[in-house]
This record gives C-alpha cells, sequence and structure tokens, in this order.
C-alpha cells in the first residue's frame, strides 16, 4: 500500500497541538510529552505506509506516544508509582475503545495555551513556546521567525520547559476570576504572532502568510472552546479583516500597495464578511468594550470602504478616540493623528505629530517619520517632507519598506 | 534574638554541574549546619532552585503584575520572607499577591529544592 507522504504531514499539522496537549496530561511532564509526540509521529512514519493511516489517527498517536513514555521512564527506573498509573491507565483505555473524546482533546489543547502564555514566562518565550507546542512549528521555523538561530532557540525552549516543571507552572485551565486575566496574555501571544507575521520586522519579504494563518487558527480554536466572549471575538476579527487584504497589499515585485490604492477585488470577502459578523457580536455584547473590537471596526470601515465609494474618516477618528481610552499609547495617538488628517487636514495633525515627538518614548520612530513625511508633503512643504522621508529611510527595516520610502521621496 | 543568614553565591549551569567539584562544599553544608544543631542555633535551612525558575509579582492599583524572573529594584531591598505551602505556581501567586509588601513592593517567588 503506497501512502502519500503529504497526507502524513497533514495529519501532522493538525493533530500535533492535540496530541502533545493530551501527552502532557497524561504524563504530567512537558518535556518527557514532546519527546513521546516526536516518537509517535517517527513510529507512524514508519509502519503507516505499510498498515494505512489507522481509522483514528489521533487516538493511536496518543496510545503509541504513552507507551514510548513508559517505556522511557522503565529505562530511567525512575518515577515508579508514575508507570504503575499510565499502566493502569493504559490498560483501561484499551477496554475501552471510545477513551479519547473530542472534548477531552479540546480541554487539554486549551490548557495546553494557557500553560505556554502564562505570564511567569517571558513575553516573547510565550509566543515562541506557542508556536512550538501548540501550532507544531519546527523548532527551526519558530528560530527563523525570532531571527535567531536554531540552537539559540532550542536552548530557550528548553529552559522554557524547565521553568514550567521546576517552578510548578500549572496545566490547567485557570478558575473564573483568573481565567480573565489569563485570557488577556493568551490573546496577546495570538495578536504577537499575527502582528510578526503581518508585518515582518526585517528582511526581504514583508508578509509572512504562514504565521498569520496560525494565529487565526489559535484565535479559532480559543473562540470555539471559550465561545461568546467578546475579547476573542474582537481578535479573530481583526485578524481576520487584516488578512482579508494580503493579496492586495504587495505587488507581484513584492512591493507595498497603500490601502487606497489597493485592488479590491483581490480581497476575500468570505473572510471579510466573517470578520464583520465578529464586530457586531463583540461590540453589542455587554460589559467593556474590547480594544481588539475597536480596532477591527476601524479595519471593517477600511473594508467597507470601496463598497461605499468613500471611507469614512470621521467615524474611524471617533473610534480612535475610543482605543486611545482603552490603549493610551503612541501608536495610537499617531493613528489617530492620520484619521483626524483626513477630517480636518494635515495642519493640525502635524502639530498633534510633532507633540508626539517632542514628549519621546517613542519606539517606532520610522513610523512616526513616515507620517510626518506624508503629512509635509501634503502641506506642499517639500524640503522639509524630504528630510522627513530620510529619516523614515534610516530606521526602515524591511526591503519593500524600503523601495516604498525611496519611490515616495522622488515623486515629491 | 533570630537573624536571617542569607547566602548569595554564583549560579551554576544545570547541565555543567560537576559532583566532583561540589561534593566538598556540600560535605561543607551540612557539617555547618550540624554544627548549629548542635549548639541549639538552627531554626530552618532550605536551599533554592536556581533563579532561572523565578516568578516576581507586584500588584499595583489591584491589578497583579507577574513577570518571569528575579526581583531587580533600586530602592526595595530584602525585608523578609515567608515559607508557604502551595500546589502550584497559581496557588503561589495567589498568596503573593495577597501579601501587603506586593502593593508597594515586589514578591519575589522561588521554589525551594526538596
Amino acid at each position: 500500500m503506497s501512502l502519500d507522504p503529504k497526507e502524513i504531514e497533514a495529519i501532522y499539522r493538525r493533530e500535533a497541538g492535540r496530541v502533545l496537549a493530551t501527552l502532557i496530561r497524561l504524563l504530567d511532564d512537558f518535556e518527557l510529552a514532546e519527546e513521546a509526540r516526536q516518537e509517535a509521529f517517527a513510529t507512524a512514519l514508519e509502519r503507516w505506509p505499510a498498515t494505512g493511516v489507522p481509522e483514528n489517527p489521533r487516538a493511536w498517536l496518543v496510545d503509541v506516544g504513552r507507551n514510548k513514555a513508559i517505556d522511557q521512564l522503565r529505562r530511567r527506573q525512575v518515577f515508579k508509582s508514575k508507570v504503575l498509573r499510565l499502566e493502569k491507565a493504559a490498560a483501561e483505555a484499551a477496554q475501552e475503545p471510545t477513551a479519547h473524546p473530542d472534548e477531552a482533546f479540546g480541554d487539554d489543547r486549551l490548557r495546553l495555551i494557557f500553560t505556554c502564555c502564562h505570564p511567569a514566562l517571558n513575553p516573547a518565550v510565550q509566543v515562541a513556546l506557542t508556536l512550538r507546542a501548540v501550532c507544531g512549528l519546527s523548532t527551526q521555523a519558530v528560530a527563523r521567525a525570532f531571527l535567531v538561530g536554531e540552537e539559540a532557540m532550542a536552548q530557550r525552549l528548553v529552559r522554557a520547559q524547565q521553568k514550567i516543571r521546576e517552578a510548578g507552572i500549572p496545566y490547567e485551565i485557570p478558575e473564573p476570576p483568573l481565567l480573565d486575566e489569563r485570557l488577556q496574555s493568551v490573546l496577546a501571544v495570538i495578536y504577537s504572532v499575527f502582528t510578526e507575521g503581518y508585518a515582518v520586522t526585517s528582511g526581504e519579504s514583508l508578509i509572512s502568510a504562514e504565521l498569520c494563518l496560525e494565529a487565526i487558527r489559535l484565535a479559532r480554536l480559543v473562540d470555539a472552546l471559550l465561545p461568546d466572549r467578546p475579547d476573542v471575538q474582537g481578535l479573530l476579527a481583526l485578524m481576520l479583516l487584516h488578512d482579508a487584504r494580503r493579496q492586495a497589499r504587495l505587488t507581484e515585485q513584492g512591493d507595498i500597495v497603500l490601502l487606497e490604492q489597493q485592488d479590491a477585488a483581490l480581497w476575500d470577502q468570505g473572510q471579510i464578511a466573517e470578520g464583520l459578523k465578529l464586530v457586531e457580536q463583540s461590540l453589542t455584547a455587554p460589559g467593556r468594550v474590547s480594544a481588539y473590537a475597536v480596532q477591527a471596526a476601524i479595519a471593517a470601515l477600511h473594508a467597507r470602504a470601496p463598497a461605499e465609494g468613500a471611507t469614512d474618516w470621521p467615524q474611524i477618528a471617533a473610534l480612535y478616540e475610543v482605543l486611545l481610552r482603552l490603549q493610551p499609547t503612541p501608536v495610537v495617538e499617531l493613528n489617530r493623528a492620520v484619521a483626524l488628517s483626513m477630517v480636518d487636514g494635515p495642519e493640525k495633525a502635524l502639530q498633534l505629530v510633532d507633540s508626539l515627538a517632542a514628549r519621546g518614548g517613542f519606539k517606532d520612530y520610522h513610523l512616526l517619520h513616515v507620517v510626518r513625511a506624508d503629512l509635509l508633503r501634503r502641506l506642499g512643504r517639500q524640503q522639509e517632507a524630504r528630510a522627513a522621508y530620510r529619516a523614515a529611510l534610516e530606521a526602515a527595516r524591511t526591503e519593500p519598506e524600503k523601495r516604498f520610502l525611496e519611490q515616495r521621496m522622488a515623486e515629491l | 534574638m533570630q537573624y536571617m543568614l542569607l547566602v548569595y553565591m554564583r549560579e551554576l549551569d544545570a547541565g555543567r554541574q560537576d559532583q566532583e567539584d561540589l561534593g566538598p562544599v556540600y560535605q561543607e553544608f551540612m557539617a555547618y549546619t550540624e554544627g548549629l544543631k548542635r549548639r541549639g542555633q538552627f531554626i530552618a535551612s532550605h536551599g533554592l532552585k536556581p533563579s532561572s525558575t523565578a516568578t516576581t509579582v507586584k500588584v499595583r492599583d489591584g491589578k497583579t503584575l507577574t513577570t518571569d524572573g528575579p526581583f531587580s529594584g533600586d530602592r526595595e531591598q530584602l525585608g523578609g520572607y515567608f515559607l508557604v505551602e502551595a500546589g502550584d505556581l497559581d496557588e503561589a501567586i495567589g498568596l503573593a499577591e495577597s501579601m501587603p509588601g506586593a502593593r508597594f513592593g515586589a514578591v519575589e517567588i522561588r521554589p525551594v529544592r526538596v
């Protein structure tokens, strides 16, 4: 019997996170579970070409993984009680073919997400660990996303797993009073995965579709397991609406296309429709408005602009006002200035941007220079605009950004 | 009077920990503890897991800020300690955030070697 390697790869993509999550619960040991998962998939690669894919590959992988872990523990000759407990559970599972119901897998994955996004882990490590453990990305792929060497990333991941074990970070879905707070940490990780994919911080290409899709997949998973939460819906909507424009954001040569110049026919209308529905649900839910939902509402107005013949800038400026109250950050202030420039003209917006620059503490200076340059250009102040573009160019980190700024400068 | 003697040492990389190197020092610590016990001066002593397993908890405006790693501050100094029993790190964080010191200082959580 021949088996397409692509099929095993597809199963790996789909099941790696679930299998690991369940193994961690069964084994109560992150590192041992990770090893067991590797061995289970290696065994599948060996056996499935001859036997075919089992009816329930997930249950098969969990069983094989657990048996591999039992072997491993036996070899180590420690944790004797753990072996007995696992053997007993394995014997029970063997008598009961439906021992792996789907909802148990769902809970396991959610537990794993909360463990990986625990605030006692460094935020960057939370993101890396989530990509590795929950999404099943290879260490090499995670290293690439963080622009570090594979060995350095492997070390970082091992250290995180050690901290989980040594400090006793629980493998649990937090109880309600803590759940909301910890969910914010989970959503922040998912959004970091997305933003890194949406605007890669350096190199040749600007977008990493893979990371964007992983983030959307994670948000869908959390939304399915913790339904009707406005902040989860808001984040999912925000990412769907931004990602819907992916095809239109760059030319075939990889050059940046500004929002107003994008070909709306390239936008993914299905994804936009789904995003719009989620924004609506999120914003009409009782309780505090989610900052993600406000950002999604802004993205929704941009997405609807072509159909309505114009962008609703007064509404967008008003939404940035709301967002600024929820998230008083310089980046939000800068975006609000851009929106206001489309309502009241560039003069007043320039004052806002200059006072923002004078206050200091702005991390992404190139964004500030880009906005300043554009406002000065619109005011006809060519000399100053050129200087601002030059400053933006110096701070730009990706090749497409640099090409875009050079072109704008040439057009002055 | 009771005094707390805080031991500061260079941390060894767990992977390269050389039993032969540590053996004599470990023996010395044992002998030191025995001496204290014999003289009736011993109250309690524990080794801590490395600082890479540390978690720091602060409470500001009623919100808990949990961060990875040991506490680092300019003005705050070690002012006391509680040795507590907790099921996992979340329970320990819960105990840390309800401690008054968490509101104006910070509480560093270090797992104890057992």
